[in-house]
């Protein structure tokens, strides 16, 4: 499949449900909305109270933007350089043209150590291209190892936050989860976040200290000298980064900043972004084989040369996943993660996903946001998620300039091309009805797909907060 | 056209004409505030749960002693370029918490121990595993079997220093030992007082492998007041180069569970520093 300028599309975990259809499933779980709510309110108000005191925060995000910006700008000359510093250092290095691509790599390493079991630092990645999936099909067990992600993964579910994947279960349902999926739990086990984390860390432990594989992604990969960065809190990480002899890392081309010194703005940016913390436990940086290891890096495009190839939709690769613009948008919040179908949810994941898969694939992601503008304010690199939008919902419509839905998505996309047009529309009813009433959906998704309306709109609600 | 090839162009496809303007660094570089201010990095360390104790200079080896008392270690595990000082006035204690009376007489499996009395270097079968203390022939029969048994009465100061291990056999023994001891002990290259933050450099002696400091449950680090910076960009002009790094920041902790926050989900529960003024 072919999207922007002929730039082929990425595959994997990114697509799913159209938004409206599955927002309106989420919209009828008041658990869900409650646990989120919760959450989201908890760390908006750890993050603004650690961005307000740097002095500098506003130069620090004018930087991070314009040190990815510059990688983008020449990220074929990066990418040789990255590549040379890792093999010089006897890193082997594989490219990878997309998901399925990458899997196969990633596949073959793991079937050459003979291993049946392989432990997972928590990667988007890693999610994004589905290698869990992919080795299960050569018999391979990968476990995860971040919390959140063990919670999601014993649960068979799927993560609905970029930075905390089980923000949707509340202690109790975390319990039952590891009841059933966790082997020789103790079942008297209290619903006690501590009781808890130390089942986990017991269940966690014998993996650690016996499978010998890990695979990892990176946050940051430093081109001028063959770092790899990992940002973590539980020490998970480490532990897989370390214990095991062989780690296979998987990393999104666009992780790539040109020099070690890129660095000092991006440590600063994206521990106070993403958990409102100074700092979070554990950073770890490793330049080649360390102590022994046999190290790989998978280089993965999946549809981001296609990203790179719209001039006004590239930025969305700036972003670090720091996931401040789903903390703060008020359609994540009602709606969770699992509403957008894709690894990647909330504002980053309306634009990044349709723009991985090409808008085709993903024609109502652009349409699920309420234009507030929240998302840029709160954005460490300033990725303007409001004004990409608008721009991929002119994608979508022209893209599909023939059909029928054409013309109701233009329309959509006239009303929701201007805060103020689209504050109109809004006030005028519950976004359900005015679709309804408003936009003939033909085809592309009719009323009865489209979130079921709920008390009070977007902005009511956004404005009362 | 290989994968490689094929990425790499369309890259160059992608990208069109170079319109970037250079990166503005307005915010506050490295080197632009002075030195790190102690009192603010103990408090931010604190706000972490860390325990902190600021000592002078000289003292480093009764405040080592003091946090390994009141832990109640028994196995202590130290970075190889570790002073042999700064755990002395531990070897010559009772891990228990008494002093111990004059020079202690034959402990461990064998031979004398205290602060002066060095036993002869033991090394495993790759001379890279060595004991000050001695372990009685071959290191890894001397070992503690594991936390469980040996926690019973451990020998009196069971001291050990593990150095620099490459793989291969000598990693199978580094585990072994490191995953026997309760206590590590390290020194750091640089730390942040803005974020408290301590940095580990693993290629240098006096802070080990990165295995010395994972497992074990405790993790004492000795920070000197030269070491400290104001600010992350110091800290990443003091890393230039430096190719094995842990930025460490409070200890292990999760809030994966409904945001709330629980330590030592998997490394040390509890990181404990030395700063010397
Ligand atoms: S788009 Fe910006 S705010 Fe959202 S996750 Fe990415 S970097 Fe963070």
């Amino acid at each position: 499949m072919t999207t922007f300028l002929g730039m082929p599309a990425g595959g994997g975990n990114l697509t799913g449900e159209p938004f409206p259809k599955a927002a309106r499933e989420a919209l009828g779980n008041a658990q869900l909305r409650r646990n989120l709510a919760k959450a989201t309110s908890t760390i908006r108000a750890k993050r603004a109270n650690v961005v307000g005191e740097l002095p500098d925060w506003a130069q620090l995000r004018a930087a991070g933007a314009a040190i990815k910006d510059e990688v983008l700008a020449d990220l074929d000359e990066h990418l040789v350089r990255f590549e040379e510093a890792l093999t010089s250092r006897g890193t082997r290095v594989h490219w990878a043209r997309d998901a399925e691509e990458a899997n196969r790599i990633v596949c073959d390493l793991v079937r050459a150590t003979g291993t049946r079991e392989v432990i997972k630092v928590k990667s988007m990645a890693t999610v994004e291209i589905g290698v869990n999936e992919a080795l299960a099909g050569i018999g391979v067990h990968a476990v995860e190892t971040d919390l959140a992600e063990l919670i999601v993964q014993l649960g068979d579910d799927r993560s609905s936050h970029i930075l905390v994947p089980a923000i949707h279960r509340n202690r109790a349902e975390i319990r039952e989860v590891f009841r059933r999926g966790m082997p020789g739990v103790d079942p008297g086990l209290t619903d006690d976040p501590r009781a808890l984390a130390e089942a986990a860390r017991k269940h966690l432990r014998q993996k650690f200290m016996t499978v010998d594989v890990a695979i990892s992604g990176a946050n940051f990969a430093v081109a001028e000298t063959g770092s790899l960065v990992v940002v973590e809190s539980e020490g998970n990480g480490r532990m897989c980064l370390t214990l095991p002899r062989t780690l296979i890392s998987v990393v999104g081309i666009e992780k790539l900043v040109p020099s070690w010194r890129d660095l000092e703005v991006f440590l600063q940016l994206l521990p106070r972004s993403s958990t409102g913390e100074r700092m979070n436990p554990y950073t770890s940086v490793w330049t080649g084989p360390t102590e022994g290891q046999t190290s790989h890096v998978v280089l993965v495009d999946n549809g981001r040369t296609a990203t790179l190839a719209d001039p006004d939709g590239r930025a969305a690769l700036r972003c670090i996943r720091c996931s401040a613009c789903l903390n703060s948008c008020p359609v994540y919040e009602r709606t969770g993660g699992h509403a957008y179908g894709s690894t990647y949810p909330g504002p980053i994941g309306a634009v990044l996903s349709p723009q991985l898969t090409g808008v085709d694939r993903n024609p109502t992601l652009p349409f699920a946001s309420s234009l507030c503008g929240v998302c840029y304010d709160v954005c460490p690199v300033a990725i303007d998620i409001p004004s990409m939008l608008v721009h991929l919902r002119e994608r979508v419509v022209s893209a599909k300039r023939t059909t029928p839905e054409s013309t109701a998505m233009r329309a959509l996309a006239w009303a929701m091309s201007d805060a103020r047009r689209w504050r109109r529309l809004l006030g005028l009813g519950r976004f359900g009805r005015v679709a309804s009433r408003h936009v003939p959906l033909p085809g592309w998704s009719t009323a009865r797909d489209l979130p079921e309306p709920p008390k009070e709109t977007f902005r009511d609600w956004w404005g009362s907060r | 056209m290989s994968a490689r090839d094929e990425v790499l162009a369309r890259v160059r496809r992608a990208k069109g004409p170079r319109e970037v303007a250079p990166v503005p660094r307005e915010y506050r570089a490295a080197g632009t505030r002075g030195p790190g201010d102690l009192e603010l990095f103990a408090e931010r360390l604190r706000d972490y749960h860390a325990l902190v104790r600021v000592v002078a200079a000289d003292e480093v080896a009764s405040a080592v002693a003091g946090a390994l008392r009141d832990r109640r270690a028994h196995h202590v595990v130290t970075a190889p370029g570790v002073p042999p000082g700064w755990t002395a006035g531990w070897v010559a204690g009772d891990a228990t918490g008494r002093e111990a009376q004059g020079p202690t007489g034959p402990v461990g499996p064998a031979g004398p121990t205290g602060p002066t009395a060095e036993g002869p270097e033991l090394s495993d079968p790759a001379g890279r595993i060595t004991s000050r203390v001695p372990l009685g022939g071959d290191a890894r029969e001397a070992l503690p079997a594991g936390r469980d048994q040996a926690g019973a009465h451990p020998p009196i100061g069971d001291v050990r220093e593990v150095r620099r291990v490459g793989g291969g056999d000598a990693w199978a023994v580094l585990r072994e030992v490191v995953e026997a001891a309760d206590a590590v002990v390290t020194a750091c290259h640089v730390a942040v007082a803005e974020t408290g933050t301590i940095v580990l450099d693993h290629d240098a002696a006096d802070q080990g492998p990165r295995l010395l400091t994972l497992v074990p449950d405790y993790h004492l680090v000795v920070v000197r007041a030269d070491q400290v910076v104001a600010g992350v960009p110091d800290a990443v002009a003091a890393l230039a180069g430096v190719l094995t790094q842990t930025w460490i920041s409070g200890p292990s902790a999760t809030s994966d569970i409904e945001l709330e926050r629980v330590e030592g989900v998997h490394g040390p529960r509890t990181l404990e520093v030395v700063i010397t003024r």
